[in-house]
């Protein structure tokens, strides 16, 4: 049966994994995640604050279009977290 | 190089028409801005690729994965493509063409409800995208909200990736009319019925005529939303919100086409904004196609159809009847669908005077209000007083919102104007300058 009781395995055996830090933070990364989705593994859900209201924000359209969730990578800036593909020893840093 | 055809968009109507094209000896290349080939519906895990055909032949084009086309101009004798290569560190690319294909595709159509901009709030597609691109689940209980067939594939998606979905709220009551679609599109049904009762075997209630009207939260993101039933205007009926639970809401309202290049080059559109096309996907313009959703939303199906037709015609090659037969029927059954599902007006009447229409420069709605009260009677001018659509996202996410937000003002119908920016995608100064040298 496929049923929801089936969850789907963040890090299923045999797979290549590897960590990359978000603000110094530990993430384990599952190879060809992104950046984004990797830090929604790990329970980070928004990683910027909006610049008048100091709204939270993290992953909306998921796709490239919104760019709500941009961050900072190994220093370059405003880079889209749910498109930028995690490499190995990658800094994360936000906002 | 100069190539036979160059494609943007490695999707399902782009890459079918690439690789159909090459099949004919013609020297394709393709363009995308993702890093796996497949566009948002073949979207998969990395060296995990789906049974599609055309995926297996990707080898007979050239495959140019994570370029950003940010414009496309006529050349004396094609269209040069410019791009910029790597989502984090690349530079700028020129591909020229004596063909251009546009299959740009279409993303999720949002309209703003207060709330929506909480962490946790999730476009349908982009929830989509985590499970089937990255083996992440977004959350762990879940609202599925908004209109339309692709509600139920989301869905699935989530339950199977192990989140608890309370229920699909489809705030159209579709049920009357879609039995008159079935002989246009036989599989279509069929794939609605599976759909159906993948939902029941996994006791996701689907539930039609409801909407979520608010989402609440705090510091950390989504904590709960509000579901009224709605009348056959989208208006809330008075008494009947709920609160429900949840920590992810996917919400999606069908999709809007991206024709940021397409209006860069001026081809003709159609009345209800869409990229014009002949029975061979031909624009008005010469040398330049277009086929899938930027023509007109239509699913899997008929992208892919409408990507082989258009292979065969720029290969200079009579395409088989029975190709052209199936897009008539797809295109049919396509129209009867999104009929099936049409936003209605009384969605604005979810919005308050704080609700944020526009998410990158936080404009709320009584600023695009005061704005269309002082005078302000298009969308341009809307953005030029209020900086709404001004932001990151160039307006894809609240061009369609603010329109409407100036419609209920001004009391007239406005439409969202077509994209005529000459950068289509941002991109950086830098590599803005070294592509223009």
């Amino acid at each position: 049966m496929t049923g929801a009781s089936e969850p789907t395995p963040v890090h299923p055996p045999g797979a290549d994994h590897f960590r990359i830090g978000v603000d110094g933070r530990p993430v384990p990364v599952e190879a060809g995640q992104t950046v984004g989705a990797a830090m929604l593994a790990a329970g980070i859900r928004s990683w910027r604050t909006t610049r008048f209201a100091g709204k939270p924000r993290g992953l909306f359209c998921g796709i490239g279009v919104c760019f709500d969730c941009l961050v900072t990578v190994n220093g370059t800036p405003s880079l889209r977290a749910c498109l930028v593909t995690a490499r190995p020893d990658d800094e994360v840093s936000t906002t | 190089m100069t190539h036979d055809l160059v494609v943007v968009g490695a999707g399902p109507a782009g890459l079918t028409a690439a690789v159909t094209a090459a099949r004919f000896g013609l020297r394709v290349a393709v363009l995308d801005a993702g890093s796996r080939a497949g566009g948002q519906y073949h979207r998969h895990r990395a060296g995990r690729p789906p049974a599609w055909p055309p995926l297996a032949r990707l080898h007979t084009v050239e495959h140019l994965a994570e370029h950003r086309v940010w414009a496309v101009e006529r050349t004396a004798d094609g269209f040069a493509v410019h791009a910029v290569a790597g989502e984090r560190d690349g530079g700028p690319v020129t591909v020229t063409g004596r063909n251009l294909l546009l299959a740009t595709g279409a993303y999720d159509r949002q309209l703003p409800f207060p709330g929506w901009d909480l962490p946790g709030v999730l476009t349908a597609g982009g929830a989509q995208a985590l499970i089937k691109g990255n083996g992440v689940a977004p959350g762990r209980r879940a609202v599925v909200a908004g209109t339309g067939p692709f509600l139920l594939p989301v869905a699935v998606a989530l339950a199977d990736a192990g989140v608890k979905v309370s229920a699909v709220l489809e705030a159209s009551r579709p049920t009357p009319r879609a039995a008159a679609l079935a002989p246009h599109s036989p599989a279509r049904v069929v794939e609605a019925g599976r759909y159906a009762l993948a939902l029941a075997r996994r006791r996701i209630p689907y539930r039609t005529g409801r909407a979520v009207i608010a989402a609440h939260g705090d510091d950390t993101g989504l904590t709960s939303v509000t579901v009224a039933r709605l009348d056959a205007d989208w208006r809330p009926r008075p008494g009947t919100s709920t609160e429900v639970a949840c920590d992810t809401l996917a919400v999606g309202f069908g999709f809007t086409p991206q024709l940021e290049l397409a209006g860069q080059l001026g081809c003709a559109t159609t009345p209800d904004g869409f990229v014009a096309v002949d029975a061979r996907q031909a624009t008005d313009l010469p040398g330049l196609s277009a086929a899938g959703e930027s023509t007109g939303i239509g699913g899997v199906h008929l992208a892919e159809v409408e990507g082989e037709l258009a292979g065969y015609a720029i290969a200079g090659r009579t395409p088989p009847r029975a190709l052209l037969r199936r897009r008539a029927a797809l295109t049919r059954f396509a129209a009867g669908l999104r009929a099936l599902y049409p936003v209605r007006p009384g969605w604005s009447s979810w919005s308050h005077a704080d609700t944020l229409i526009c998410r990158c420069e936080e404009v709320p709605r009584d600023r695009i209000e005061e704005a269309a009260r002082l005078g302000a009677d298009d969308v341009r001018s809307i953005k030029l007083l209020t900086r709404a659509g001004m932001g990151w996202c160039q307006g894809r996410m609240c061009a369609e919102a603010t329109a409407c937000v100036l419609s209920d003002v001004l009391d007239r119908p406005i439409a969202a104007p077509a994209p005529t920016r000459p950068i289509g995608v941002p991109i950086r100064l830098g590599d803005l300058a070294q592509g223009a040298s």
